[in-house]
């Protein structure tokens, strides 16, 4: 199975070909994908592209859909 | 501004899209098929890390032609008649048909409880989504909790997935559950998968009258209490997955304007079409009821909509079947009052605005406590507080406006809009 590189918060790692971005971040380590308007840590609900408690700064776009976004080679994802 | 020319286009790529897509085939390629997914298949037939699209997906798929396929493409406003604008990654749309098959599924209902918005907490299908999409739950603690064969379906995959599935928490009584299951005799094709569901979990402790009451921990969930039957317990947990069941997600047909009835559906005739000419609405969009209904309804609109009536008709016996068993299943799985308890004054409602049980206390409706409280104004668009606030306070959300999901403002630049 072919492998991607890509960085979460500057950290390099590889998953494989087919992994969507929220799955990427966990296996990063990351437990919190943003913080709420009132601070607190927030992580994916619906896994389905409802709820939008996954999103993240994706190669500079920001708010993106982890979960309903595929890694690429070279992608540069940053939690907020 | 792009712009694609169909005959049909068909928008959600889950079991009822898919289905319309096969039989509007027979007659016509000059089909459209947009989903939000990167993937084909919806929710229940997802692909993920190991094969991109399932063998169901597929096997709907074989003989439809040259069909265009928009994957990661959200529909996200009507621009007058038989036209809707489409946002992928990269571009906008314009997308022009002279039918519309509506099949955006259902999302999962979720219930406010004390820890809710904890990271790890999640819905079930949402954690199975997660899981399909590569992340590893090998050796990961997982309570599931809620109401429903979904939970066992989840359950079981979980565990085929190397996670050590703890506890499944059903909230109906055990009395329910027996009736239902000797109703099943009346539906050989979901006893064998009873049956093998049943297989599959061998080991894993199942206790009806119990639900989730709090989830615990700082960062991170660690620990969930349930009320157990009657008693409470603390249990250890990695994730807990939820599932409560399902809402339609009725948005793009609100805004299209068609009809909706009761509790939450779109009003449709028995050739699938809603009371807007040449727009048909299939499967949970319709009323939850599952895969077989999804299909037969997903069939019945791909023919009626090409003209091909009578193949229409020789679906009707299958939806009829599929109904009164899902009728079977809201009467089996109906939700308990207490989980309406379940909430404490200072539980978030809203997620997206953090806004507090205690904060919506004030308010006598939801159009109220959206303009006092911003519940239901931010990037999800009530679509998890509304159902939520629904259940808790009798409210009716309403005002569903384009664009409607968030889109960017570009992908409004350019278009001409209808006076």
């Amino acid at each position: 199975m072919s492998e991607i590189q890509l960085t979460v918060n500057g950290c390099e790692i590889k998953v494989p070909a087919g992994t969507i971005v929220a799955a990427a971040i966990a296996f990063a380590g990351v437990n919190t994908y943003r913080h709420s308007v009132t601070g607190e840590p927030r992580a994916p609900l619906c896994g389905m592209g409802i709820c939008f408690e996954c999103r993240v700064t994706i190669n500079d776009s920001a708010h993106r859909l982890s979960c309903q976004t595929l890694c690429e080679e070279g992608m540069r994802v940053v939690t907020t | 501004m792009n712009h694609l020319q169909f005959k049909i286009l068909v928008v959600g790529a889950g079991p009822a899209g898919l289905a319309a897509v096969s039989s509007a085939s027979q007659s016509t390629t000059d089909i459209g098929l947009i989903d939000d997914n990167p993937m084909l298949g919806g929710q229940i037939w997802r692909g993920g890390v190991q094969s991109a699209q399932t063998t169901q997906a597929k096997r709907w798929f074989e003989g439809t032609g040259a069909i265009t396929i928009l994957n990661g493409a959200r529909a996200i406003a009507p621009l007058g008649a038989n036209v809707m604008l489409v946002e992928t990654a990269t571009q906008a749309i314009e997308v022009h048909y002279e039918r519309l098959i509506v099949a955006t599924g259902a999302r999962e209902l979720f219930l406010p409880f004390p820890g809710w918005t904890l990271p790890g907490v999640m819905g079930a299908g949402g954690l199975q989504a997660l899981v399909k999409g590569g992340l590893s739950v090998s050796g990961k603690r997982i309570v599931v909790a809620g109401s429903g064969p979904l939970l066992l379906a989840v359950a079981a995959y979980l565990k085929g997935k190397g996670a050590c599935v703890q506890m499944i928490a059903e909230q109906a009584p055990w009395q329910k559950l027996s009736a239902f299951a000797l109703q099943l005799v009346r539906y050989p094709e979901h006893i064998r998968q009873a049956v093998q569901l049943g297989r599959s979990l061998l080991g894993v402790p199942i206790y009806a009258s119990s639900w989730i009451k709090q989830a615990h921990g700082t960062d991170h969930l660690q620990a969930v209490t349930l009320n157990q039957n009657g008693h409470a317990s603390m249990l250890a947990c990695d994730y807990l997955a939820c599932g409560f069941g399902l809402v339609p997600n009725i948005e793009l047909p609100t805004v299209l304007g068609c009809s909706i009835i009761d509790d939450g559906r779109v009003q449709v005739d028995e050739w699938q079409q809603s009371s807007l000419q040449g727009v048909y609405c299939v499967g949970e969009v319709t009323g939850v009821g599952g895969l077989d209904l999804s299909l037969a309804e997903g069939q019945i609109a791909g023919s009626a909509a090409t003209g091909q009536l009578e193949e229409a008709r020789q679906r009707f016996p299958a939806r009829d079947r599929a109904r009164r068993f899902a009728t079977l299943l809201q009467r089996s799985f109906a939700l308990r009052r207490e989980l309406k308890t379940l909430v404490e004054d200072d539980t978030i409602v809203c997620r997206c605005e953090d806004v507090r049980y205690r904060d919506l206390l004030p308010y006598a409706n939801w159009r109220s406590a959206k303009l006092h409280t911003r519940c239901g104004m931010g990037p999800c668009q009530g679509r998890v507080c509304g159902p939520a606030a629904s259940l808790l306070f009798g409210w009716t959300p309403t005002s569903v406006r384009p664009p409607v999901t968030a889109a960017r403002i570009v992908s409004f630049a350019h278009v001409d809009w209808p006076v």
